[in-house]
C-alpha cells in the first residue's frame, strides 16, 4: 500500500470465524496471515446477481494453471473477471482443495470429527444472512494453503508455505460480496493445527 | 416428404407422423421389448444434453463409439437435490485427482453418489471448466445455445430447469473421456487428442441419483472447429454395493462414505415406512 489510499475497513477475523463484506469495483482487499499458515477459505459473488460467482474451474482454465499467484484473475462462472491478485508475498495459493465440512471431515479423519466446526458451516452462516443458501456453495479459494498435485494425480493438503505477516492483495473488478471462512480445521496442517486470526483491510484510491 | 400436403390438419398430421419412422434407427430412445432390466438407452449427439433419474444399484454405461466424445457430468441426490456432486471433496477425500475404475463420485454431504465400476477410457478431468458462452464465443465465434457451437453451461441451464433446478445448481462438472494432466508447476497439459473408439465408463448408482450430462467439446480441446462425437448411454438395473464390495473396502475413506450413505438410507426408509425401499 505504498500508493496513496484511504482505508475503508480494517477488520480482524477471529480464529474459526465467518466474515463477509461487499468490496466495490476499484477497491482493494488485503488479507494478512497474522500468525502464519492460516488457511482463509474465500468465495466471491456478484453484488448485483449472486448467480454469478467465483468459479475455480474457469479461473484455472483461463490461466492454464491450478495455482493462484500474483497476476491471477479470479473469474466467474460466466468467465468475467471478479478480482485480480495484485500482490502476494506467499508464492502460491490453492483453489483445488475446496472447503472443509463436517461431512467430508467424517470421511477424511473419522466419524468422531462430525461435530467439529468447519468452513462449510461458516460459509452457510454468511450465505443465509445474505439470502443465499446451500445451492450457492461452490469450490472456493484457500489463501495461504498448500495443495500440491503430484505426477500420479496424488494431491492433498501439506505443510504450509506462509509465515506471520505475509499477505495477499486483491483488486475488485466488479462489485463483489466477499465471503470468508477463517478455517477452523484442526485435523490437517492447513492451519498449522492451531487456527489463528487474520486481518482484512479494504482500501480505495485516495 | 415434400409430397405431403401440410395445408390441412390431416395433411400436417400425416407429415408429422412420417418423420419418426424415417429417423427411428438413429434416435431410438424407447427400450425395445425383451430387454429386461434396461432402464435407459439414448444416443446424445454433439452439443446436446440428457438427464435421467436412476435408482440405487443401477449401472450407467457411457460409451464413446467413435472415440472422440467429451462429456460433462453432474450428479444430484434425487431425493434432496441440494445435495450434489462436490468435485473438491471427490479429489481431496480420495487423495487423487485422476478418476478411473474404483473411484467414487462424492456428494457435498459426505456420501457416495456413484462409483466407477469399470473404465476403459484414456482418462478424465476434474480441474477444467465446462464450456460457457464466454469460452465458446471466444473459440468458435458463437457459443449460443441455438447456434452451431452450443456451450455446456447454457445446455445445463435448460436441462436442469426441466428438473426444477436453476443456474445456481450448475456446479463444476467432472469432464469425462478427455484427460488433462497437471505438471509440477501446476500448468495443464492436454491429453485428450488420442481417439479411443469403443471405450466406456460404467458408473454404479450408490443412491437414487439425478444424472445430468452434456456432450460438448472440452474447453482445452485445441481444435478451433466445434468437434465432438456422440455418446451412447445405456443404464440397467443392478444390485447395490454389498458389505464386501471391493470399491467400498478399498480405503477407509470409501468405507466411511458408504457408511454415511447407508446411514442416510436407513433414516429415509424409516420415515417413508417402506420395508426394503431404496
Amino acid at each position: 500500500m505504498s500508493r496513496s489510499v484511504r482505508v475503508v475497513l480494517d477488520d480482524t477475523v477471529e480464529a474459526r470465524a465467518p466474515w463477509s463484506h461487499v468490496v466495490l469495483t476499484g477497491q482493494s482487499l488485503r488479507i494478512v496471515d497474522l500468525e502464519g499458515n492460516q488457511a482463509v477459505d474465500f468465495l466471491l459473488y456478484s453484488a448485483h446477481d449472486s448467480v454469478e460467482r467465483y468459479s475455480a474451474a474457469d479461473t484455472m482454465t483461463a490461466q492454464g494453471n491450478v495455482y493462484l499467484t500474483t497476476g491471477s484473475v479470479l473469474r466467474s462462472n460466466e468467465g468475467n473477471p471478479m478480482m485480480t491478485l495484485t500482490g502476494s508475498t506467499v508464492e502460491r495459493h490453492d483453489t483445488v482443495g475446496g472447503a472443509c465440512s463436517r461431512e467430508s471431515n467424517s470421511l477424511r479423519y473419522g466419524h468422531h470429527t462430525n461435530h467439529q466446526h468447519a468452513c462449510v458451516d461458516n460459509f452457510l452462516h454468511e450465505h443465509v444472512r445474505r439470502d443465499m443458501g446451500k445451492r450457492d456453495m461452490v469450490p472456493n479459494i484457500n489463501f495461504f494453503m498448500n495443495v500440491p498435485v503430484e505426477p500420479d494425480g496424488s494431491l492433498g493438503i501439506v505443510d504450509g508455505i506462509s509465515a506471520p505477516g505475509l499477505y495477499v492483495e486483491l483488486r475488485a473488478e466488479m462489485d463483489v460480496i466477499v465471503v470468508v471462512s477463517n478455517c477452523p480445521q484442526i485435523n490437517n496442517p492447513c492451519n498449522g493445527f492451531a487456527p489463528s486470526p487474520v486481518r482484512m483491510i479494504v482500501t480505495e484510491p485516495a | 416428404m415434400n409430397s405431403i400436403d401440410t395445408a390441412t390438419t390431416h395433411g400436417a398430421r400425416d407429415h408429422a407422423r412420417a418423420q419418426a419412422a424415417a429417423a427411428a434407427e438413429r434416435f431410438s430412445r424407447s427400450v425395445p421389448p425383451g430387454e429386461p432390466g434396461v432402464l435407459w438407452r439414448e444416443t446424445v449427439e454433439a452439443g446436446n444434453y440428457a438427464t435421467r433419474v436412476l435408482p440405487r444399484g443401477a449401472r450407467l454405461t457411457l460409451r464413446d463409439p467413435d472415440g472422440d466424445t467429451s462429456v460433462q457430468l453432474l450428479v444430484f441426490n434425487h431425493h434432496q437435490r441440494a445435495e450434489r456432486l462436490n468435485v473438491p471433496d471427490t479429489v481431496k477425500v480420495q487423495w487423487q485427482a485422476y478418476l478411473g475404475a474404483g473411484r467414487l463420485l462424492l456428494s457435498d454431504m459426505g456420501r457416495v453418489l456413484m462409483s466407477f465400476e469399470a473404465d476403459s477410457s484414456a482418462g478424465h478431468d476434474t480441474f477444467s471448466a465446462m464450456s460457457n458462452r464466454f469460452w465458446n464465443d471466444a473459440k468458435y465465434g458463437d457459443g449460443a445455445v441455438h447456434g452451431f457451437a452450443p456451450n455446456a453451461r447454457d445446455r445445463f441451464a435448460v436441462a436442469l430447469a426441466k428438473e426444477g433446478l436453476g443456474r445456481r445448481d450448475i456446479g463444476p462438472s467432472v469432464n469425462l473421456f478427455k484427460p488433462v494432466f497437471v505438471e509440477a508447476d501446476g500448468s495443464f497439459t492436454w491429453r485428450g487428442s488420442t481417439p479411443q473408439p469403443g471405450s466406456e465408463v460404467v458408473l454404479r448408482a450408490d443412491m437414487d441419483v439425478l444424472v445430468a450430462l452434456t456432450v460438448t467439446p472440452h474447453v482445452l480441446d485445441p481444435r478451433t472447429e466445434y468437434t465432438v462425437s456422440p455418446l451412447e448411454i445405456t443404464a440397467v438395473t443392478g444390485v447395490p454395493a454389498g458389505a464386501d464390495d471391493p470399491i467400498r473396502t478399498a480405503t477407509p475413506e470409501a468405507q466411511r462414505a458408504f457408511e454415511n450413505t447407508e446411514d442416510w438410507l436407513l433414516t429415509r426408509r424409516g420415515h417413508a415406512g417402506e420395508a426394503g425401499a431404496r
